[in-house]
């Protein structure tokens, strides 16, 4: 197996030149930046990005895992489906755990509720094909990566007349949410590291009207630790120089415009909604709700269980966290009342949440 | 003989005796087990003994490199080994399910007896149980198994301290990913074989010349090496400092990890082993390691610092991170 690719964006040589850079660009108090995405977040963690930058660049972590933005309303409501429908859920394994208002769908699951983990949303039309006496129902979260593959799923669905597969969506477009963090003065980031598979399927453009409007350096960065670093170095040219421009340091796979094909099986399924996002609020036009054309595969509309969003009211600070305002240690409950093993908020659930990444890959 | 395992197998009966007289017996061929009482005579050990049991659940029971015959064996001989003693006899418990084609069986206790011979271990005594179709999942095996210890060496972890290496036998990763490929029907460009194999030929030499100069050891099974070292470095409240560009893995096991999102670091092996040893001795070790066959690709992978028991690792970047146990999806039954 070749393994081009790899090797090339972890030489730690370049790595170190590229940490050096980045000090000599940074000024005197450190720089604050913003990467959205959940993976980068993992992956920053997981390289030991910050310590290697600490002082130069202040890397505060978005909102851009799925699992941690997704309202507690919407397990209250797949645990609905589950129990009063009794229809079989199937999920990414990553939502079983997160806390809804009273229960967790694998709390649920050890009561009987029937919870299938499933890699793909295809792998629950086969569930639902396999299981025609049951109603299905995909919970379908996710953001633009994987929006397209619930389109395709629910198209799928269309053309082969699986009745019994639906879909409760809760899908979210990440532009929209910077927007939100770039003009709130409480978070004061001065540049985004956009995510990679995201732009992969939107393209670099998408990020265009963020930092047009609010002035603020955007550049799109692959996962490997040399990706991350020269993402960095080129926001802190872009903050040097003054500009506030998108840049792609991710060409090899991300384009500007993006992956046509995926944008429109999302435009034929799917139309654009406000949605509230778990600790943030209700963003305009942030969410992507099933079109007339496919309502016979929306959950909500079918059994007529809807997603209530309510903020939530605890002493976890995943909000804050969300937006970058905090860190996670800064949260009273991080380490203490809340460890991955026994999460209080989703963004100690998720693999991608920010306070999972800090608790297991901080260095104490 | 029935092709399958029938219930009656189970029962005690005619069929119970067929089974071990024409199956059993024809494997487990030592004057030990061969007059099939209720227990193996092991008559006098000398030397201070070891004691340890396991259980074997692996599926699929046939995977690339091994199956779970091998795996019981050399399971069971590593966890005496890794404490110092060389196995002496171990017991082959089975648990079949009714319908296994005897054919399966037969290929697992062929290699049980392969691998014995390699260990040169007596299977000294056995049971067979068959439960009921939808009860059992093809063929399990558990173990127990008898160890001498290697004269005056005993594993001991207060003696860890700072400037100690952390020795790694081999390459991570090859048993767990076998068994996905099996279980998946991945298809590789380049196979990866379980790395499933008795160490304690590899093992109690290096504790006979070096002594206490090995403060301890472990083999990194399910968890992989990531977890193994936690509890190492819990069991002597030392820090452990690894470098990721030390930690060996085959180039066809990290282009799984990569595509799958996995990290070597937690993925089981059956064929390795952890030491942490004098560093002033470690260049020496793990020479003696590398001639033996399942050594061939030890390495230092790290060092015990001072400070407060954990286990950090120096990144390829230059930055540095906490090794912790891993929470969420392990994947299930890999031995």
């Amino acid at each position: 197996m070749q393994l081009r690719y790899i090797d090339e964006f972890r030489d730690p040589a370049t790595a170190r030149a590229l940490v050096e850079r980045i000090r000599n660009d940074a000024g005197d108090a450190p720089v604050r930046l913003m990467e959205v995405c959940g993976t980068h977040t993992v992956a920053i963690a997981r390289i030991g990005i910050r310590p290697l930058l600490s002082g130069a660049v202040t890397m505060v972590s978005g909102p851009g895992c799925p699992v941690c933005v997704t309202p507690d309303g919407y397990i209250d409501a797949a645990i609905a489906l589950g129990r009063g429908k009794e229809a079989m859920l199937a999920s990414f394994g990553d939502m079983l755990r997160v806390p809804g208002k009273s229960s967790s769908l694998e709390k649920e699951k050890g009561k009987g509720l029937d919870v299938r983990v499933v890699y793909s949303p295809l792998d629950a039309v086969e569930l639902a094909a396999a299981s025609p006496d049951r109603e299905v129902v995909f919970l379908g979260v996710g953001f633009e990566t994987t929006a397209p593959a619930i389109a395709g799923a629910i198209r799928t669905a269309a053309v082969r007349g699986v009745a019994n597969f639906s879909v409760l969506p809760s899908v979210r477009t990440i532009p929209e949410a910077m927007g939100v963090l770039a003009s709130d003065p409480e978070v004061r980031i001065e540049g985004f590291l956009c995510p990679a598979h995201v732009s992969v399927i939107i393209g670099a453009d998408a990020y265009r009207p963020v930092a047009e409007a609010h002035r603020i350096p955007c550049v799109v960065a692959g996962f490997e630790p040399l990706d991350i670093l020269m993402g960095i170095s080129m926001l802190l040219r872009q903050i040097r120089k003054g500009v506030a421009r998108v840049e792609n340091e991710y060409s090899r796979v991300a384009t500007a415009s993006g992956n046509r094909k995926a944008q429109e099986l999302v435009r034929e399924v799917f139309v654009p909604c406000d949605t509230g996002w778990r600790g943030i609020g209700v963003i305009p036009g942030s969410g992507l709700r099933i079109a007339e054309r496919y309502a016979a595969f929306d959950a909500e509309e079918k059994f007529g269980v809807p997603v209530v969003y309510s903020p939530e009211k605890t002493a976890c600070r995943c909000g804050d966290v969300l937006k970058g305002k905090i860190l996670p240690d800064e949260c009273p409950l991080f380490g203490k009342g809340c460890v991955p093993e026994e999460p209080y908020g989703p963004c100690m659930v998720s693999s991608e949440g920010t306070c999972a990444a800090y608790y297991r890959y901080g260095t104490p | 003989m029935d092709d399958r395992i029938l219930l009656s197998h189970g029962e005690g009966g005619k069929r119970t005796r067929d089974l071990i007289a024409q199956v059993i017996a024809r494997h487990f061929d030592n004057p030990v087990l061969a007059p099939f009482l209720d227990s193996g005579l092991l008559g006098k050990i000398d030397g201070e003994i070891a004691f340890t049991t396991d259980g074997y659940v692996v599926t699929p029971p046939f995977f690339p490199g091994g199956d779970i015959g091998r795996l019981a064996v050399c399971g069971t001989v590593n966890d005496l080994a890794v404490c110092g003693a060389r196995a002496v006899a171990i017991s082959c418990g089975l648990i079949l399910e009714e319908g296994l084609p005897l054919e399966t069986l037969e290929r697992a206790l062929a290699a049980m007896k392969e691998a014995a011979a390699e260990a040169e271990v007596t299977v000294a005594c056995g049971d067979t149980k068959v439960v009921e179709k939808g009860k059992g999942d093809g063929i399990f095996i558990t173990t127990a198994g008898i160890g001498v210890s290697v004269d005056g060496w005993r594993p001991s972890p207060p003696r860890v301290r700072p400037g100690d290496r952390i020795l790694l036998t081999g390459t991570m990763g090859d048993h767990q990913v076998a068994v996905l490929i099996a279980r998946q029907g991945l298809a590789l460009s380049a196979p990866v074989l379980s790395d499933v194999a008795p160490l304690a030929g590899l093992l109690l030499p290096v504790l006979e010349r070096f002594g206490d100069r090995v403060r301890f050891m472990r083999d990194p099974t399910r968890g992989g090496v990531g977890v193994t070292l936690n509890e190492m470095a819990s069991t002597a409240k030392a820090r452990f400092a690894l470098e990721e560009a030390w930690l060996p893995v085959r180039e066809p096991v990290r282009g799984v990890c990569e595509i799958l999102g996995f990290d070597p670091l937690y993925l089981a092996n059956e064929g390795k082993a952890v030491l942490i040893v004098d560093g002033g001795a470690a260049e020496e070790i793990l020479a003696a390691l590398r001639k033996h066959p399942y050594g061939r690709e030890a390495a230092v992978i790290g060092e015990v610092e001072a400070g407060a028991p954990g286990v950090r690792m120096r990144t390829l970047a230059g930055g540095l991170r906490a090794v912790d146990y891993p929470v969420g999806d392990q994947l299930p039954r890999i031995c």
